[in-house]
């Protein structure tokens, strides 16, 4: 029987069995950001520990820095006070920080990647749930917590269960207009926000194999909200030619060694696994959820479900998401009216998805409704520049989208780009929960970024096909 | 010195019902701008608090007769969403201090983040968590009691199992749930296992 590469980085990486029946998980890349780390540094002092392996940690910042001037210091004087402690932990234990300084800062998930940091068969912890991103490249990767933060810094390592696998395999092909969040989407709807608890995701299938690097990162980065702790997708030749060449990346003849060292842990084809899940790629619809939980979604051609439609557990809290986003069974999803939009976040900030937004409304005189605040939030620093080298800063400002600097924004209301009152916002990112776009009564409905233009323009949830005339 | 062993937690209890409570619903992202984990307490599930006051109504954390409440009682998935850690470490400010969760299901980030924090979390079955939640519900002053070396949870005269991995369980008892002094103690391992993985080596080069 084979292996899967879950089974096998994992194995690898394995230093001991602890006490706890725990693995004892060495950690190659950690990547830490200003939220969750000082109180980790703090822990350190307070027992006179440092950093084991510094050249293995990496910083930036992303949460709360403000997106319309990252100018310092921050008007925020708790965002500067962050700043502050970030920078003062990095420059004591001799950590790499990607600052703004250096135009290599940006959502910690988009600039692992992008530098060529992110590799096939690492183990990679970051105290950020959604670092199952990095799962796109072959790796295992794993958000944390604040005291596994503080592990990483002192040991270089996690306590950590070993978890089953579960493939999902998505065949065929994906329909025009139809998108790596909608996938993503279709599975939590499908598998539910707790299906994956226990489970490292293993994705393949025709689907994934076509998918380019940011979208299967898209894919990945929502494992998490699947319940799901990692999800990943084994190593392929669209994974090696996205890091050759990067900054980090293996160089000269260390390349070669490398691919094949990659090569080898891809799952055999005849491992194991604790579950299989199928899915046909022609049955996904461009996807819209419509509750307060990310697996509360409908096609858009669809209407919000009865809670009779639901198993009796479930039906408590969709009924306090009808409550909450003022829907009601048997509504329409289209037409809903948006005040918001906003695309960007670690799920869908890379430059592939603006530039199929762009792709989509540049020189038809497409324009935002007048009642829609839209925004448009480069995942890093060198996504934006890349952006404004091809002119999509003014495709975005002609449409009447403001064109911001990096950052996490709107996703998560840590910086000043907030809903405000009961707004409602179609929103690229991955979280719908209560209050999660920082009012407590805002309302967030996830899709992907074709489809929260096409809200912007028609200042209300509409099929991107019809109003691109995506065939 | 302060005792860290976990084995028998008992008081008062706070019902809060509801599935798939996130971690952004326990302690919203506005009160993660900080450097320390002091003062989140008073936070901690603020936006539900404030929108159930603004309809007339009252969350179980401000309602007085469930003041001083030691043990959460919950449903299933509760913690999914945001790592942060800020979760538990709020919960366990909270009041007088939640000590130990008791509930059908938890998400896999927020439960190891609350052995980090000390805080064991219970798993009952779902007619285990009702017959919980509605007993303390009608009773407040029932006093509830977490015992980690029979893996049962009592209220009043009424007792119920509940399952809570091995692992953890030996680690609350034994006051061992500090994983860094574990993992200090392998510090020669960790050098020998990178020393066997080639991208630690940089693929030879």
């Amino acid at each position: 029987m084979g292996k899967s590469l879950y089974e096998k980085v994992f194995d690898r990486h394995v230093v001991t069995r602890l006490p706890s029946g725990q693995y004892q998980l060495l950690t190659g890349l950690h990547l830490i950001h200003e939220v969750t780390s000082p109180q980790a540094f703090s822990m350190l002092e307070g027992r006179g520990l440092g950093v084991l392996m510094p050249e293995r940690t990496f910083a930036t910042v992303d949460h709360i820095i403000p997106t319309k001037s990252q100018l310092r210091p921050f008007s925020d004087s708790l965002a500067e006070e962050m700043m502050i402690a970030l920078e003062r932990n990095v420059k004591k234990h001799g950590i790499r920080y990607l600052s703004p300084d250096t135009g290599e800062q940006g959502i910690v998930h988009v600039i692992g990647p992008e530098q060529g940091l992110t590799q096939p068969g690492m183990t990679i912890a970051c105290g950020d749930s959604h670092t199952s991103t990095h799962g796109a490249f072959g790796a295992i990767a794993l958000g944390i917590g604040t005291s596994q933060v503080r592990d990483v810094l002192a040991t270089q390592t996690l306590a950590m269960d070993k978890l089953k696998v579960r493939r999902i395999e998505v065949t065929g092909a994906l329909r025009p207009g139809v998108y790596a969040k909608d996938v993503t989407l279709t599975i939590i709807g499908k598998l539910g926000v707790n299906g994956g608890v226990g489970y490292a995701y293993e994705y393949g299938g025709a689907v994934i194999d076509r998918m380019s690097m940011e979208e299967r990162m898209t894919l990945c980065n929502m494992s998490i909200e699947g319940g799901a702790r990692c999800g990943y997708v084994n190593p392929d030749e669209t994974t090696f030619r996205y890091i050759e060449g990067r900054k980090f990346a293996p160089k000269g003849d260390a390349w070669g060694r490398a691919v094949a060292d990659w090569t080898s842990l891809r799952s055999d084809a005849d491992a194991a696994y604790d579950d299989v899940v199928t899915l046909r790629g022609e049955d996904i619809e461009p996807v819209v959820t419509w509750g307060i939980t990310p697996g509360q979604s409908v096609g858009v051609t669809g209407s919000i479900p009865s809670s009779q439609q639901f198993p009796e557990s479930e039906r408590g809290i969709v009924e306090e998401a009808y409550e909450y986003m003022s829907l009601k069974a048997g509504q329409a999803i289209r037409g809903t009216k948006v005040d918001v939009a906003f695309i960007g976040s670690c799920t869908n900030g890379r430059l592939s998805d603006f530039e199929e937004v762009v792709r989509l409304i540049q020189g038809k005189g497409f324009k935002v409704k007048p009642h829609v605040r839209a925004l448009v939030v480069p995942g890093s620093q060198a996504v934006r520049r890349a952006m404004i080298d091809k002119g999509y800063d003014k495709v975005f400002s002609d449409a009447g989208f403001e064109f911001r600097e990096a950052g996490c924004s709107m996703c998560l209301a840590m910086n000043p780009d907030k809903l405000t009152g009961r707004e409602v916002c179609a929103s690229s990112s991955n979280r719908n929960f209560k209050g999660r776009q920082g009012s407590p009564t805002g309302r967030t409905l996830l899709m992907s970024p074709a489809m929260v233009a096409a809200a912007a323009i028609a200042g209300e949830v509409t099929d991107a096909r019809d109003l691109f005339h995506i065939a | 010195m302060q005792d860290v062993k976990r084995i028998v937690i008992k008081g008062r209890a706070v019902p809060v019902r509801g599935n798939d409570i996130d971690t952004d619903r326990i302690i919203p992202a506005r009160f993660l701008k900080t450097v320390v984990f002091d003062g989140l307490g008073e936070h901690s599930f603020e936006d539900d608090r404030a929108q159930l006051k603004a309809a007339g109504k009252t969350h179980p954390l401000d309602d007085a007769r469930f003041a001083g409440a030691r043990v959460l009682l919950v449903n299933r998935n509760f913690g999914c969403g945001s790592s942060r850690e800020h979760a538990p470490q709020a919960l366990i400010r909270w009041g007088q201090g939640l000590q130990a969760i008791v509930g059908e299901s938890f998400a896999e980030i927020f439960f190891g983040n609350c052995v980090a924090t000390g805080v064991p979390c219970a798993v009952v079955d779902a007619a285990t968590a009702e017959a919980l939640l509605s007993a303390v519900e009608k009773d407040p002053a029932l006093e509830v009691q977490v015992d980690l070396r029979t893996k049962t949870v009592t209220a009043g005269s009424a007792s119920y199992p509940f399952s809570i991995p091995d692992g953890p369980r030996t680690q609350f008892m034994e006051g061992r749930w500090d994983s860094t002094a574990e993992l200090l103690a392998a510090k020669d391992k960790v050098r020998a296992t990178a020393a066997k993985i080639p991208y630690f080596n940089s693929y030879g080069s």
